[in-house]
């Protein structure tokens, strides 16, 4: 009766790195796994609603029987990630393939060419399995805002997977795919693997090129990868770093970015963890917070020594970080005026000021046009001292803090999210609150330093995640104390879907 | 100390000739102030992205990629050409080059622009211009002082059809939109629209010589200028794309302001639009505020810091400049001043005059030739000299013609007609037409001689009035056929005439 | 003494005293157009309430004292950047495959206005 389960022995569980290594050894055919996992996608989309746009099945089927060919014949390059289904936030461009970035702004365009981070995924042989849900612009906590439609938190249809990066969130948490990449501006990736009960990462700014990533404010915004293991983010991301010559903010990965599972013993024996208290503070449910604490037990136990500290500026991130990122949007999103791409309503005799006003006023969502707005204000005369100029100074003082901080601490760790996911339509009405959820996750993306979310536990089968900071270009350290405590706490749980 | 001294002393000089141009409460009448935006031409690619900037002459929108199209995605890098040729410029105009500088976002609408903001530089708002400070000399001792020096993208290309405000839409051409441009912003100190033209040509001329500019693009310098006349308040002329057209713009403003304020109508601030075809301007926006930019610092690109090494670098390859060259050809050459300052006011023309210097021509007659005749002939069709069919061995024939004699000044000129409409070799010219000058005295005495001949009564009237003197002369210039120099054949008549009357007396 | 405005800024009706962060109907409007975004009369209701609450909540930012602070435009400490200046050609064919309106190979625009 179920073909799934019948055929294929839920591959789709399989971590990425033992799938990788199965569809090498031919043990397991890429072309079966994709076959699966479209059938999967067929079963449990209508549910979710995790994709934009899915590539079609028979060239899906295609790109998967070339890699078995290869493996067959043992001739022509097998990427790392061969055969293996990727799941992409739909603002990260695809040639060919169409890009929404949740927007009916951009209706009828297709990329001329691709995100680097693509380029270097389909090198490995990964293929790209559709365009995932988001918030229109990568604007909000909820994958609400999308003109596609909300995505539904595959644990509890009637909650948000948290946003932006939504789809990317529930596909991997719902089966769909095994590996998404996100982006992660304010919190994108780690808010809504927070909700979902995925493992996502908001790398060192710099890391992953920027090229391709359609820009909401670029100088906050990293690609990022999701995955249901630490291992297999550490896999993804490895393969995601690296100097782009057409991204000027882009560096060259230290070694102390990758993470091998192989030299790293399970202990955290020394590891410093400082708490920032800040994290802790007001508007924290809980619930949440007694998960969390929970798992810093948890990471004593593996010889961590978990201390109490404090970042005073944190309260301040939250408006800083939504100041500089609208006024950046402000000026990212000037050039959707209809002339070149996406949709362009009928002249009818009228000038360009009103037909562009036209454009926007019929392509934005209430949202993108709130920040437009909120940017613009920030950046006028008279008001960009007040505010812009202020919030990056703030910045600098954050940056300033969480150096101090890393004089004494290896990492530090708190909760993802103060709040577990909410219901559908709990916020919309209310973007304060909205903005208020991104409280623990902006901090990393004002100072630029990685931050991962790692599922720690359930609430009332709601997930809760836990985010860890360290220094820029740490990744490697921050995959290895969550691996140890992912081993650890060894959720099992899955989405009933 | 002693730079200083005489700085301040040009300084002063500059001041008092200010006030003699000033009305009688002491304000200029006028007061200009010019945006140059010259697009670096021997940088072979965009600004920010891979594209050719070959692109005159080829079909609308074949040079663009995701980049310069402004697609969602897409990212910025700049040209390192760019900052190598900003440094040129800036320590040519003798600017202070920013160590440490960054781009800037310039938001506003315009359907020429792909992103709708411009990736420019800024001296508020966080921004660092590249450079400031710096003058370019206008002659006559002035100097128009530089404000700032910029590194942007140009915007792309707007066609109408007819004119810019019946057009029924807009054709947008993005070949053009990223190119590399330089802007030169000056303070408001030109006082007339000769001064504007004389400051772009003399910059035209620097950038020439640098090599970073090529005058002979078609648009390559375009400039906006800014224009204030005494009563009325600041307008600005866009879309003015040559250094003879930001004359007729300006002139055209000041009459038509003048017009407004006579019949007692405000001049209000605004922005106008000039319509070379038409040659007038038209209204585009009345400005009730400054427009609101919201510069701030561009994201995707990172700050540059240009060391003094690099500026060292660059200066030690510095080619010759205008005012370099002027002085070597006054030294060298004996060329006056003011000559020696129309010749480097065009680096083709300059290098003109050299490669006949080459061909042995004699330089002063030369440089007159090419100052005075050659360059009224070419106006005159309104072309530029490397446009014309006129080269240096041309001009260094025709110079050494007529230091040998056989052209006089007056043939040569027409001689010189013929080579600029056919291109013909001058001594081709000369042998086809038997033009031949009489140049010596002893030729001219027979000539005299038959003209007295034949002309008794002439003569005898002529020893007492004047009027007989000119038939005289007139004849003898007839009998040549104008192939004398009528200076000469004057001298030859009177000598002539006193030979004759001190036979008389005697 | 009262902070420093700039006195070009338009001076809206409903807007009100310094240190108030509302932003009145008119405001709204001005920086939608400005932004060049249309926006239908009960947007503007609701935005003028919501982005007035908003920024009152962004004015905390003012309790910090960043006196001789610098700010931080790039958390990256990069300097110069460059690329090469060799051409390489796109295929504008694909370029101008999303071009919504076109007439012959230029793009076509509204009129002026």
């Amino acid at each position: 009766m179920d073909s799934f389960h019948s055929y294929y022995p839920l591959p789709s569980r399989l971590s990425v790195s033992d799938l990788c290594d199965a569809i090498r050894r031919g043990s397991i055919k890429a072309e079966d796994y994709m076959a699966s996992t479209l059938d999967r996608i067929r079963r449990v989309e209508e549910k979710v609603h995790a994709f934009i746009t899915i590539v079609e099945e028979s060239t899906l089927l295609e790109r998967a029987r070339e890699i078995d060919r290869r493996v067959r014949d043992g001739k022509g390059f097998l990427g790392a990630l061969a055969g293996i289904p990727i799941a992409v936030k739909d603002l990260i461009c695809t040639k060919g393939l169409r890009t929404t970035c949740g927007s009916r702004i951009l209706e009828g365009y297709i990329p001329t060419y691709n995100a680097t981070v693509i380029e270097r995924l389909e090198e490995q042989g990964a293929i790209i399995l559709g365009k995932t849900n988001m918030d229109e612009f990568a604007m909000g906590s909820s994958t609400e805002f999308s003109y596609f439609g909300p995505t539904r938190n595959p644990w509890d249809l009637s909650r948000v997977p948290g946003g932006s990066s939504g789809g990317s969130a529930a596909a991997v948490a719902a089966l769909e795919a095994p590996m998404a990449l996100g982006s992660d501006t304010g919190g994108s990736i780690r808010c809504p693997a927070s909700f979902c009960s995925v493992v996502g990462l908001k790398p060192t700014y710099g890391l992953v090129s920027r090229f391709g990533l359609i820009a909401y404010a670029n100088s906050l915004e990293q690609i990022g990868p999701m995955t249901r293991t630490v291992e297999d983010c550490a896999l993804l991301f490895s393969h995601m770093v690296g100097r782009d010559p057409l991204d000027s903010t882009s560096v060259e990965p230290p070694k102390t970015v990758f993470f091998s599972k192989k030299d790293d013993a399970m202990d955290l024996v020394g590891l410093k963890v400082g708490i920032p208290k800040e994290f802790f503070g007001e508007g924290i449910q809980e619930s949440v917070a007694k998960t969390v604490r929970k798992a810093l037990e948890k990471l004593e136990s593996l010889g961590a020594q978990c201390e109490e500290t404090t970042i005073p500026s944190i309260q301040y991130a939250l408006p800083a970080y939504y100041i500089i990122a609208m006024s950046e949007a402000s000026s990212n999103l000037a050039r959707y005026d209809g002339l070149r791409y996406g949709l362009r309503v009928p002249d009818r005799g009228y000038g360009w000021n009103t037909i562009f006003a036209e454009n926007r006023r019929l392509g934005f969502g209430p949202e993108v046009k709130r920040r437009i707005i909120l940017g613009t204000y920030a950046l006028s005369a008279g008001y960009f001292d007040k505010y812009y100029l202020k919030a990056q100074k703030i910045r600098t003082i954050l940056r300033m803090e969480f150096q101090r901080a890393f004089k004494r601490f290896d990492v530090l760790a708190g909760p993802s999210m103060p709040i577990l996911p909410f219901k559908i339509g709990e916020k919309v009405g209310n973007p304060l609150e909205m903005y208020m959820c991104d409280v623990d996750t902006v901090p990393a993306n004002l100072t630029g330093l990685p931050a991962l979310s790692l599922p720690c536990g359930f609430r009332n089968g709601l997930p809760v995640g836990i985010q860890f900071m360290a220094q820029a270009f740490q990744e490697g350290l921050i995959f290895r104390v969550a691996y140890a405590l992912e081993k650890s706490l060894d959720l099992r749980e899955e989405p009933r879907l | 100390m002693a730079m200083a001294k005489a700085k301040k002393k040009e300084r002063m000089t500059r001041v008092m000739r200010r006030d003699e141009e000033k009305g009688k409460d002491g304000e200029p009448e006028v007061i200009i102030g010019l945006e140059v935006h010259v697009q670096l031409t021997n940088l072979k690619t965009k600004l920010f992205c891979s594209c050719s900037t070959d692109y005159r002459g080829a079909e609308p929108n074949t040079h663009v990629c995701p980049i310069c199209m402004g697609e969602p995605g897409t990212l910025p890098v700049v040209n390192e050409g760019a900052i190598e040729d900003a440094i040129m410029v800036a320590l040519a105009l003798g600017s202070s080059i920013s160590r440490r500088t960054l781009f800037s976002r310039k938001n506003y609408f315009y359907p020429d622009m792909p992103k709708n903001f411009q990736i420019s530089q800024y001296d508020k708002a966080g921004g660092v211009p590249f450079a400031t400070g710096g003058s370019v000399s206008i002659g006559g001792g002035k100097k128009v002082r530089i404000r700032r020096i910029q590194i942007e993208e140009d915007p792309g290309r707007l066609v109408y059809e007819g004119t810019i405000d019946s057009s029924p839409y807009i054709l947008v051409d993005y070949n053009r939109a990223g190119l590399p441009l330089i802007e030169i912003v000056t303070e408001p100190d030109m006082e007339s629209p000769k001064e504007a033209r004389m400051f772009l040509q003399n910059l035209r001329s620097i950038l020439e010589h640098l090599g970073v500019f090529d005058e002979s693009l078609q648009g390559a310098m375009r400039c906006d200028a800014n224009i204030s006349i005494k009563g009325g308040k600041r307008v600005e002329i866009k879309n003015i794309s040559s250094f003879k057209d930001v004359e007729r713009a300006l002139s055209f403003e000041i009459t038509r302001q003048k017009g407004l304020l006579s019949r007692g109508l405000r001049v209000g601030m605004e922005t106008r639009h000039w319509d070379d075809l038409r040659r007038i301007t038209v209204s585009l926006r009345v400005k009730e505020e400054e427009q609101d930019y919201r510069y701030f610092p561009e994201p995707d690109l990172v700050p540059i810091t240009i060391s003094e090494g690099l500026i060292a670098k660059v200066k030690a390859c510095m080619p010759i400049l205008p005012s370099e060259r002027k002085r070597l050809f006054i030294d060298k050459y004996g060329i006056p001043p003011q000559t020696a300052e129309v010749l480097v006011g065009s680096k083709a023309l300059a290098d003109f005059f050299e490669e006949c210097i080459k061909l042995k021509a004699d330089p002063l007659p030369l440089a007159n030739w090419l100052t005075g005749d050659l360059k009224a002939l070419l106006n005159e069709m309104e072309i530029e000299i490397w446009e014309s069919k006129v080269t240096p061995a041309h001009m260094a024939e025709l110079v050494s013609l007529v230091k040998d004699g056989i052209l006089s000044g007056k043939m040569a000129k027409e001689v010189l007609k013929e080579v600029v409409a056919t291109g013909r070799m001058p001594r081709k010219i000369v042998e086809e037409k038997g033009l031949r000058a009489i140049a010596s005295m002893e030729s001219l005495k027979e000539i005299v001689e038959r003209v007295f001949s034949e002309n008794p009564e002439a003569v005898k009237d002529a020893l007492r009035q004047e009027k007989a003197v000119h038939f005289l002369i007139g004849q003898v210039m007839k009998a040549t056929k104008g192939s004398a120099d009528p200076l000469m054949a004057n001298e030859a008549v009177r000598r002539r005439l006193q030979e004759i009357a001190s036979s008389v007396s005697a | 003494m009262p902070k420093e405005r700039k006195l070009s800024r338009r001076e809206f009706p409903d807007s009100k005293k310094e240190g108030d962060s509302r932003i009145g109907k008119e405001e709204v409007k001005h920086l939608a157009w400005l932004a060049r975004m249309k926006l239908s009369n009960k947007e503007i209701d609701a935005f003028s309430q919501q982005l007035s609450q908003i920024l009152q909540y962004f004015r905390k930012i003012d309790e910090v004292d960043t006196e001789g602070i610098e700010p931080t435009y790039h958390v990256l400490d990069l300097t110069n950047v460059f690329r090469k200046d060799e051409p390489r050609t796109f295929p504008a064919e694909e370029v101008l495959r999303n071009v919504p309106e076109k007439k012959g190979r230029y793009v076509k625009a509204p009129r002026m206005g």
